[in-house]
């Protein structure tokens, strides 16, 4: 097996998962925390939020996730101007252990599609400021070339809105990405079950990110297993390298010796 | 005096940001505040005063993706 040492980077670090979990809307932490164990996932988004200064109740999420083993990866959800995910990148980075963001500004909440010309003007900026900018994007080659010309660490392209569970709705477009730019291609949002991660890593994408697909599971832990499993299978399929599609048979057993 | 934290109003006596945030028994590690849309650094609550006015922003990390 060739899987052993099949590490990628990111703006230099080094991980050897290549699936990446939210930490939204799970019954309670525990679970959260049994699924994101059994999704062998190292990068984990969070959100930033206002405290609730009325209510005391200190349980964190930060009090389930052991921070030496994975890395935390805010992001910018529900902002939809460039200003706003500045600033809640900004306070990421104050709250948080690294210059790691998730940026996505979104363009409307029915679709919750990004908004193209927002995120340029909010990753120019935050890669001036150093960040490690890792945007969410709509699945165009042309803005992914734009937003790693920016200086973006990795282009996050969508498969389907957030929380659809649609799957890779253009395998096309993904690929022409993955052969626009240079940067790690990660999918992000859109799948629905382990198959539809298995599909991105056999396009060649460096990596997939999800949260729904495994906290919206009947069984989030067994959800969150599949896809670990799911995302390797793809991974190595695409390392072995597939046989191409044709449209006739081509018998498995030889044609010679048989009895008649 | 009044300021405005997380969007509402509050009556305050005048004290520090890291007195403040003792009033609302936090514990300061994982959270990140900004002074009036402006990142305040942690190694500055105990020294920089609340003004009438002041906005403040709390937050910390909760569950997203």
């Amino acid at each position: 097996m060739t899987n052993h040492n099949d590490t990628w980077k990111i703006a230099g670090r080094e991980f050897r998962s290549r699936l990446m979990v939210g930490t939204g809307k799970y019954a309670d932490f525990g679970q959260m925390a049994r699924a994101i164990e059994a999704s062998g996932a190292e990068i984990v988004t969070v959100a930033v939020r206002r405290v609730n200064i009325s209510d005391r109740s200190k349980e964190s999420l930060l009090d389930y996730l052991d921070l030496k083993r994975y890395t935390l990866l805010p992001n910018t959800a529900g902002c939809y101007s460039a200003d706003d995910a500045v600033r809640t990148c900004r306070l990421a980075r104050e709250a948080g252990l690294s210059d790691f963001v998730k940026l996505e500004v979104l363009g409307d909440e029915k679709t919750l599609f990004p908004d193209n010309e927002e995120l340029l003007k909010a990753a120019a900026i935050l890669v001036k400021e150093g960040f490690t900018v890792l945007p969410y994007t709509s699945d165009d080659p042309i803005m992914c070339r734009k937003l790693e010309d920016l200086g973006c660490a990795a282009v996050m392209p969508l498969g389907a809105p957030i929380g659809s569970g649609l799957g890779i709705r253009n395998p096309y477009n993904i690929r022409i990405i993955l052969e626009s730019v240079k940067v790690p291609v990660i999918v992000d949002a859109g799948v629905g079950t382990a198959s539809d991660a298995a599909i991105a890593m056999e396009l060649g994408c460096d990596g997939v990110l999800m949260n729904t697909a495994i906290s919206g599971a009947t069984d989030p832990v067994a959800m969150a297993a599949a896809m670990n499993l799911a995302v390797r299978a793809g991974r190595l399929a695409y390392r072995a390298g597939r046989i191409p599609r044709k449209l006739y048979a081509t018998a498995s057993s030889p044609l010679e010796g048989v009895i008649g | 005096m009044k300021i405005v934290v997380n969007g509402e109003e509050q009556v305050i006596a005048a004290m520090s940001v890291n007195d403040y945030l003792a009033t609302i028994d936090r514990d300061p590690r994982p959270i990140a505040v900004e002074l009036n849309r402006v990142i305040l650094p942690r190694s500055d609550y105990g020294t920089t005063f609340l003004r009438e006015g002041d906005q403040l922003e709390i937050v910390w990390f909760v569950g997203g993706g």
